[in-house]
């Protein structure tokens, strides 16, 4: 797969840091995100995994280092211009009011009614469901209505940020085996998870983040031979942090 | 004319009223006492000093501007009382607070004189100014607070409008509108009530003074115009400019503190 086509990385980490008061966040990151992938952003919870994701479409700027889309540095590109060639989905699906019409026209102005349709399709809802209340959906209705939503700005690279920590266990494969099809589509993916075995269900690249450094690189197998990483690797929950 | 002149004997007889809330306060252990003594204090010295001054300012030998000095003064203070009371939660907003007072200014003494609804004079002026000045800052207030809470409570949701590619203005927009509703609606409510709840101050006073009561009704009906508008005005000058002390200008929703209890 890393060799289907546009060569080089979606995304690189330049020595990332990111202060919060006192607290180094995020220090000294550096990896990339390879294109037309699933990069998985992996590590215990409250090491910077978020942090790192929303910097990528600048709701948050770092204090050290730079992060680059496609070879430029994001600081310089349009953050409106940029946040719809990244898009992003967030840990709890959350919908605005009122329909989830007014949730897809909120990110693509315009869209007629065939294109709302092939929103919902692509996420492997019904029609049906255009007008249906935004409070009136499963959870994992409303998370793929919430992909829907992003992906309708065709989006480049999608940020997950956790997506399915609030689905149960049926919906949650279901959302990973329909997001893994859109890399298909062309698009990279960086799925943030502490699920160790959701990582190596999804993941073909992974950085693991532990205490707001970058512990490991690499494809998913190569973590087994990480001896130094093996509290994290038993799903420790606390490892490292 | 049959109005009620109050001497300085009535001004004192007036007192038994502070003795009843002092009273009161002694009766129910609230220790009131003495903030209410020193507040009525205040009150008689502020007034007298006021009522001094003005004699002065409207006095119609003395130029206008001194009566277009007294209203600066009266913007500046208001802003500094909005700046005060919203400094918890947005430092710096003293520019934009005399933004606001300035703009409704420019809207109601604006529209109140141009159209000639009353002439400019000191007389006029001084108290028109004052009517809008003291009766917007509630709601300017409470705008600027509004927002700070919503964009605060809904911050989940304004990302998620910022992260769809929406500039910070698209983004915050139903969040702004909610707070300038919930600011505007007190303001009215109390023009859609005037006269069947209560009577209000600039009416009464007219009526007491002596004034035909059909003319001081068309008097307060102007003046609950220009309150509405210079509401209106101060709210959304406000709304808008917090917009800018809580996004950056690469649209981002800035970490907003925990609500403080002012």
């Amino acid at each position: 797969m890393p060799e289907m086509s546009d060569p080089g990385p979606a995304l690189e980490f330049e020595n990332v840091g990111l202060r919060r008061g006192d607290i180094d966040v995020l220090d000294s990151v550096t990896g990339i995100v390879p294109g037309h992938e699933v990069t998985a952003i992996a590590g215990p919870s409250g090491v910077g995994k978020t942090s790192l994701l929303r910097l990528c479409n600048r709701l948050d700027v770092p204090d050290r280092g730079r992060i680059l889309y496609r070879g430029r540095d994001v600081a310089e590109i349009d953050p409106l211009e940029l946040r719809r060639r990244i898009g992003m989905v967030f840990q709890t699906p959350r919908l605005l009011p009122e329909t989830v019409r007014d949730n897809l026209v909120l990110a693509s102005l315009g869209a007629g009614q065939a294109a709302l349709e092939d929103a919902l399709a692509r996420v492997g809802l019904a029609p049906d469901l255009l007008d249906r209340p935004y409070d009136r959906l499963s959870g994992g209705e409303a998370q793929r209505v919430c992909l829907a939503r992003t992906l309708i700005t065709e989006p480049d690279v999608l940020l997950a940020d956790e997506p399915t920590s609030a689905l149960d266990p049926t919906p949650r494969l279901a959302f990973e085996r329909l997001t893994r099809s859109l890399v298909e589509d062309g698009l990279t993916i960086v799925w943030v998870t502490h699920d160790l075995e959701q990582m190596r269900r999804l993941a073909d690249h992974v950085l693991v983040l532990i205490g707001g450094r970058a512990r490991y690189e690499g494809p998913p197998e190569g973590l087994d031979d990480r001896s130094d990483l093996a509290d994290f690797m038993k799903g420790e929950p606390d490892a490292g942090s | 004319m049959p109005g009620a002149d109050v001497s300085f004997f009535g001004l004192g007889a007036s007192l038994v009223l502070v003795a009843v809330g002092v009273g009161l306060s002694l009766w129910q252990r609230l220790g009131l006492e003495t903030r209410i003594l020193w507040a009525s204090a205040r009150a008689i010295v502020q007034l007298l000093l006021v009522g001094f001054a003005l004699a002065l300012v409207l006095d119609p030998d003395i130029p206008l501007v001194w009566s277009w000095l007294w209203i600066v003064g009266m913007v500046l203070f208001a802003a500094d009382v909005v700046r005060r009371r919203v400094a918890g939660e947005v430092q710096g907003i003293m520019p934009l607070a005399l933004l606001a007072y300035l703009a409704s200014a420019a809207v109601t003494l604006g529209s109140l004189f141009g159209l000639g609804i009353f002439p400019l004079e000191g007389r006029t002026l001084v108290p028109l100014a004052g009517m809008m000045v003291g009766n917007s800052m509630n709601a300017t207030v409470l705008a600027a607070r509004r927002v700070v809470e919503e964009l605060r409570d809904k911050a989940a949701e304004v990302e998620i409008r910022l992260a769809l590619g929406l500039s910070y203005r698209q983004a915050a927009r139903p969040y702004l509108s909610s707070a300038l509703r919930t600011a505007l609606i007190p303001q009215v409510e109390t023009t859609k009530a005037v006269g069947l709840v209560f009577l209000p101050g600039a009416m009464t006073g007219l009526i007491l003074a002596g004034v035909d009561p059909l003319d001081a009704v068309l008097v307060q009906a102007v003046i609950m115009f220009m309150v509405l508008g210079a509401a209106a005005t101060t709210t959304t000058v406000i709304g808008l400019g917090m917009l800018d002390h809580l996004f950056t200008r690469d649209h981002r929703l800035l970490p907003i503190p925990p609500a403080t209890s002012a």
